[in-house]
């Protein structure tokens, strides 16, 4: 997380050091000042992500120092720190636009999920910034990523499920850009002007997922000192985004069927209902199909998120387009480094394209940003990527005669371009015959 | 770099589990631990308005007690501690400083009215130490929930963490280990 900036405004010393120490653990940036005019003077070291002031200081007050702070900075938030017995002024500090008060002494619950509420909010409009210049990258790229036919038909596919508004799941081995798919589809859709919230399904333990989707009310459980909306609800209007999702439990499965169907769900510990009227966007990397076989996905939920399903090929499916991808990243990484653009040697080309990339194009754009950093020369050469050997990568794990073969074809082909013809003569065998195996394999057209 | 990390039990505590401590807090930080003996008069830091401890005047007084300047030293007390602003808090340290202090209190079922379990507490006391001696060694708060460097206001979120660093924070260790210490 990049720094964020507090300032903390009380003439108390010590309430300046001990809230000073304990942002610090957070990981803030944190700046004190003793009084209003200090403060103001601090002002010019912002902005701040958050302000706390104090309500009650010798001097300028609190509220006086809000209005002025507010006319230099409208997008800190404003944290009053209030004695219990001025509730009433803190009360009109909201009233002026304050983001909340607390009473001294803090409940350290309290003033964590304060913070962290500010910084949910402040994350998410500047997601949305973000997503926005994400997807206009990406159709500026449109060209590159789709020189392919695998990739085309990709970019085809997006530009067809964008118009409907039908629930779709990307499925991909890791690092294959699932998630910048999804980012395409809602930027082309008629929700683009709505928020894409995404939710990494396989990173967050199961007891904090539900809260996260669904939300929670206060007091929904120990440490829920405040209603808070989960990401359904923040995607009202726009697209859900839910990676990982054959990853979810059997019970989250069945909340979500239900949401799925109803569009309405009620937040934890709470009984009012929500309607939240969002697009499903999910993606995975496991094979669902398998998964509702061993009864490990419910059924119902597959054919609900199965509507649509966009296939994103592993990057050795489509080598061709590994040299393109290159370049690309070694421009990015030229411009992030402020350094100047390298080439691309030829054998460091070949190194790229041979390479299995089981880690797709994630690997690749890292391998790309490890040369940009540790090459000295003009040019990316075979020594500036450490690749692992690829014997031991590319053994595939299934080592029957058939499998084997199976490769071997797909690289021949991939080799000639898909021309069948060509293909047959450096096999050895005749045009029918590799079509027959092209069949078996469901290898080509 | 670090040379040893010093555990004290203040003013005679000794739970059953003290000596099982140690063991764990090595392993965490890859560090040999020392118990060392500490005297204090917690009086001094009484507030009685809150019948509370003050926490950051204990950390100053601790470092008295520091052995060596390249050590840490982290003291374990069962009183409820506060820091001024903050109802309470669990442990509190120096940010990239010598000294740290954990208290048992909060960290007792009893204190949640739930039945006494005392490997529980043990631990619940385990992550405490890590996660405050990680911030003295100048690690901040992690958004990795499993991490034991996870900001916890309140006990259940100390259940979910581990008592280990996540692979992040376990590098970003590293990285400072070769540097000096700010204070
Ligand atoms: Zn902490
Ligand atoms: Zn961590």
């Amino acid at each position: 997380m990049r720094d964020r900036k507090i300032l903390i405004v009380d003439d108390e010393l010590s309430v300046r050091q001990s809230l000073q120490e304990w942002f610090r653990e957070d990981g803030f940036q944190v700046e004190t000042a003793a009084d209003g005019n200090a403060a103001l003077k601090m002002m010019d070291a912002g902005p701040f992500d958050i302000i706390v002031v104090d309500l009650k200081m010798p001097g300028m007050d609190g509220i006086t120092l809000q209005k002025r702070v507010r006319e230099l900075d409208k997008s800190a938030a404003i944290i009053i720190l209030t004695a219990f017995a001025s509730v009433e002024t803190a009360v009109e500090a909201l009233k002026l636009g304050a983001y909340d008060y607390v009473t001294k002494p803090v409940d350290p619950d309290d003033l964590s999920n304060l913070v962290r509420n500010i910084l949910r909010e402040k994350e998410l409009s500047e997601e949305n910034i973000r997503l926005k210049e994400k997807v206009s990258e990406l159709s500026g790229l449109a060209p590159i990523v789709g020189k392919s036919p695998k990739m085309k038909r990709v970019l085809d596919l997006i530009d067809t499920v964008a118009e409907t508004d039908s629930t779709v799941v990307i499925l991909g081995e890791s690092g294959t850009g699932k998630e910048l798919i999804a980012r395409a589809i809602h930027g082309k859709s008629k929700r683009r002007f709505f928020p894409i919230v995404a939710v990494n399904c396989g990173s967050i333990p199961e007891s904090l997922l539900e809260s996260e989707l669904f939300g929670h009310e206060k007091g929904a459980f120990t440490g829920a000192q405040y209603r808070r909306k989960g990401k359904i609800e923040l995607a009202d209007g726009g697209t859900l985004f839910l990676d990982e999702i054959g990853d979810i439990s059997p019970k989250m499965q069945i909340d979500l069927l239900r949401v799925l169907e109803t569009k309405r769900f009620t937040r934890l510990g709470g009984n009012q209902e929500v309607t939240s009227d969002f697009r499903l966007i999910c993606a995975t990397n496991r094979n669902l199909e398998k998964l509702v076989e061993d009864g490990i996905f419910r059924e119902d939920l597959y054919y609900r998120v199965n509507v649509f399903s966009v296939p994103v090929p592993p990057l050795r499916e489509r080598r061709e387009d590994v040299p393109l991808l290159a370049e690309h990243f070694i421009e990015r990484y030229a411009r992030a480094m402020g350094k100047a653009r390298k080439a691309l040697s030829a054998q460091a080309e070949s190194i790229l394209v041979d390479y299995r990339w089981p880690g797709n194009v994630r690997e690749l754009q890292n391998a790309i940003e490890r040369a940009m950093v540790i090459g000295t020369g003009p040019a990316i050469v075979p020594e500036d990527l450490p690749l692992p050997s690829d014997r031991e990568i590319s053994e595939p794990a299934d080592r029957s005669l058939s499998a084997i073969e199976k490769d071997h074809i797909e690289r021949v082909l991939m080799e000639v371009d898909g021309n069948v013809s060509q293909g047959a003569k450096i096999l050895g065998i005749d045009r029918t015959t590799l079509y027959n195996k092209m069949k078996k394999y469901g290898l080509g057209r | 770099m670090t040379s040893t990390i010093y555990l004290g039990f203040l003013n005679g505590y000794s739970p059953s589990w003290a000596e099982d401590l140690a063991p764990r807090v090595s392993q965490a930080f890859s560090l040999p631990t020392q118990p060392i003996d500490l005297e204090l008069d917690l009086d001094l830091y009484y507030a009685p308005e809150r019948r509370q401890y003050h926490a950051t005047l204990i950390i100053a007084r601790l470092l008295r007690y520091l052995p060596e300047l390249d050590s840490k030293i982290v003291g374990i007390t069962s009183l409820d501690l506060f820091i001024p602003v903050l109802t309470f808090v669990f442990g509190q340290s120096q940010l990239d400083g010598a000294a740290a202090l954990v208290s048992t209190h909060r960290l007792h079922s009893e204190f949640y009215g739930l039945p006494a379990d005392i490997d529980l507490l043990f631990e619940r006391t385990v992550k405490e130490v890590v996660h405050e001696l990680g911030h003295a060694f100048g690690l901040v708060h992690c958004p990795d929930y499993l991490c034991v460097m996870k900001a916890s206001t309140y006990v259940e979120d100390v259940d979910i963490k581990k008592a280990s660093l996540c692979s992040e924070c376990q590098a970003t260790l590293i990285d400072r280990s070769g540097k000096p210490s700010h204070r």
